[in-house]
C-alpha cells in the first residue's frame, strides 16, 4: 500500500477551550497542498481561533493539529512559525521599521546576507504590486491602507513559507482597493502555489478566492465544499450567506 | 551680603556640593534603572508578579522621604550614616516611576504588532529587543525623567544623614536663619532639576513615538 501523502495542514478533532467557553469544537479538516481553504462564519464562530491553532499561537485543548504530519505541540514553535506566513487585518507592521526592514524581517531572523535580502524585498514588493524604489525607505505611517496591507502580505511571503494563514486580511480596505488586491492575490497564488487558509466574513470574497469553503458556526465546522457546491447548496446553514449576496 | 557674594565666597564648597549632589542622584538613577527596567519587563511577562512589584514600589513611594532616610540609619549593610543610605532611599523613590513606565510602555505596544512578531517566529527575547523595547523607549525615558527630577529635590534631604550634597547649604541656612546660605543650596538644586527635566526631555522627544 502506498504511503498516504502528508497534508500540509490537518486538524483532527481539534478543540480549544478557555475557561468554560469552547471556541473551537471537534474541528476536523484536511487542507491539501496548494489549495486555498476559505473559512467563513460570523464573528465569534471560531474561525480566527482555528487559524491560530495552526501556527500554535494557541495550543489545542483536545484533538490535534498536524502541520506536515507533525502535531504542532511537537514542533519547535519558532521553527513552525517560520514555515507559516501570517497576515492579519490590522497588519501589525512594525511602526519603527522601514518597509524594507519590515518585509525582510524573517530573512533577517534567519540570517540571510544583506544583498539577498534586498533582492528578495524588491521582488516581493513587485509581486504585491508596489514599486520598491519608491517605498523601501518609508515608514508604515507614511503608507496608505492598501499599501500597508500589501506590505503585510509581502512580509508574510518573505522567507517563502509553504503555508499562508490569512485572517480577514482585506477586511479594512475600501471596496476598490479590495477588489484590486484580491485580483493580485489570485495572480500571486497561481504563481506561488502556497497552501492557504483564509478567514473572512465576506461571502463574495470566499466565492472569489476559495477553492474550498468551510462554514463555521459556534466553533464547529458545519459545512465544507467547493464554491460551486456552495452556490447550489440548499443547506440551511449556507442559505443565509447566499441570501446576503442578493 | 548679596546672593552673588555668597556664591563667590563659597564657590569651592558650592562646586564640591554640586558634584556630590550630581553623584548621589546619578548613581541612584543608574541603579534604579538597572533594577526598575528589568522589573518592569518581568511584570509584563508574569501577570501575577504585577501586583506585588507595583505594590512594593508604591509603598516605598508613600513613606515620607524624611522618615525613609531616618529609618535607614539603623539598618545594617544598606543603612547607616552617609551616602549609602541616601542612595538606597533615592533608588527606592525612583523605582516606582521607572517600573511603572517600563511596564506601561511595553504593554502599550500594539496588539497586532506583537501578534505579528510572534507569528513570524520571533523568540521572546527578539520580540523584546527588536520590537517592544524600541517602541517603549520613549515612555521608559519619561519615567527616568520624572524619577530624576524628583530625585534631585529629594536628595537635598540626604544632607541630614551626612551624605552631603546641596542640602548641606540648605540645613546650615535654616539653622543659622541665613537665607543667603539656604538659597545657595536651593537655587542650584532647582536649576539642576530644571536642567535635567529639559535635557532628558530632549532625549525623550528624539526617541520614537511608541
Amino acid at each position: 500500500m502506498p504511503e498516504p501523502k502528508l497534508s500540509p495542514i490537518r486538524l483532527e478533532g481539534a478543540t480549544y477551550r478557555i475557561g468554560r467557553a469552547t471556541l473551537v469544537s471537534d474541528l476536523t479538516v484536511d487542507v491539501e497542498a496548494g489549495e486555498t481553504l476559505m473559512l467563513v462564519g460570523r464573528s465569534g464562530s471560531g474561525k480566527t481561533t482555528a487559524l491560530r491553532l495552526i501556527n500554535r499561537l494557541l495550543e489545542p485543548s483536545g484533538g490535534q493539529v498536524l502541520v506536515e504530519g507533525r502535531s504542532t505541540i511537537e514542533w519547535d514553535p519558532i521553527a513552525l512559525r517560520r514555515k507559516i506566513g501570517y497576515v492579519i487585518q490590522d497588519v501589525g507592521l512594525f511602526p519603527h521599521f522601514t518597509v524594507e526592514r519590515n518585509v525582510t524581517l524573517v530573512p533577517t531572523l534567519e540570517g540571510w546576507p544583506e544583498e539577498k535580502k534586498q533582492q528578495r524585498c524588491d521582488e516581493l514588493l513587485r509581486i504585491v504590486g508596489l514599486e520598491p524604489a519608491e517605498l523601501n525607505g518609508r515608514l508604515p505611517h507614511q503608507l496608505s491602507g492598501g499599501q500597508r496591507q500589501r506590505v503585510g502580505v509581502a512580509r508574510a511571503l518573505a522567507a517563502d513559507p509553504p503555508i499562508l494563514l490569512m485572517d480577514e486580511p482585506f477586511g479594512a480596505l475600501d471596496p476598490i482597493t479590495r477588489a484590486e488586491i484580491q485580483r493580485e492575490f489570485l495572480a500571486m497564488r497561481k504563481k506561488l502555489g502556497k497552501t492557504i487558509v483564509f478567514v473572512t466574513h465576506d461571502v463574495r470574497e470566499a466565492l472569489l478566492l476559495g477553492e474550498r469553503i468551510g462554514v463555521m458556526e459556534g466553533g464547529r465546522l458545519v459545512w465544507l465544499g467547493d464554491p460551486e457546491e456552495f452556490r447550489a447548496s440548499g443547506d440551511p446553514r449556507v442559505r443565509p450567506y447566499l441570501e446576503s449576496l442578493l | 551680603m548679596s546672593f552673588f557674594e555668597y556664591i563667590d565666597q563659597y564657590k569651592a564648597q558650592l562646586l564640591a556640593r554640586t558634584l556630590e549632589h550630581i553623584g548621589l542622584v546619578g548613581l541612584s538613577m543608574a541603579l534604579a534603572a538597572l533594577i526598575g527596567i528589568p522589573a518592569g519587563i518581568w511584570m509584563t511577562r508574569r501577570p501575577l508578579v504585577e501586583r506585588w512589584v507595583l505594590g512594593i514600589a508604591n509603598m516605598a513611594q508613600t513613606i515620607p522621604s524624611l522618615a525613609l532616610f531616618g529609618l535607614l540609619i539603623p539598618l545594617p549593610l544598606i543603612g547607616g550614616i552617609g551616602p549609602r543610605s541616601a542612595v538606597v532611599a533615592l533608588v527606592l523613590y525612583a523605582l516606582l516611576p521607572i517600573i511603572r513606565n517600563t511596564y506601561t510602555g511595553v504593554k502599550g505596544v500594539d496588539r497586532a504588532v506583537r501578534e505579528a512578531a510572534v507569528a513570524m517566529g520571533m523568540t521572546d527575547w527578539q520580540l523584546l529587543r527588536m520590537v517592544e523595547l524600541p517602541l517603549a523607549a520613549r515612555t521608559i525615558m519619561a519615567g527616568m525623567r520624572v524619577a530624576t527630577v524628583t530625585g534631585i529635590g529629594v536628595a537635598t534631604i540626604a544632607a541630614l544623614i551626612g551624605a552631603g550634597g546641596l542640602g548641606e547649604f540648605i540645613y546650615r541656612g535654616i539653622q543659622s536663619v541665613n537665607t543667603g546660605l539656604l538659597l545657595l543650596g536651593a537655587v542650584p538644586a532647582a536649576l539642576m532639576a530644571l536642567g535635567a527635566d529639559f535635557g532628558l526631555g530632549l532625549i525623550e522627544k528624539r526617541m520614537l513615538r511608541g
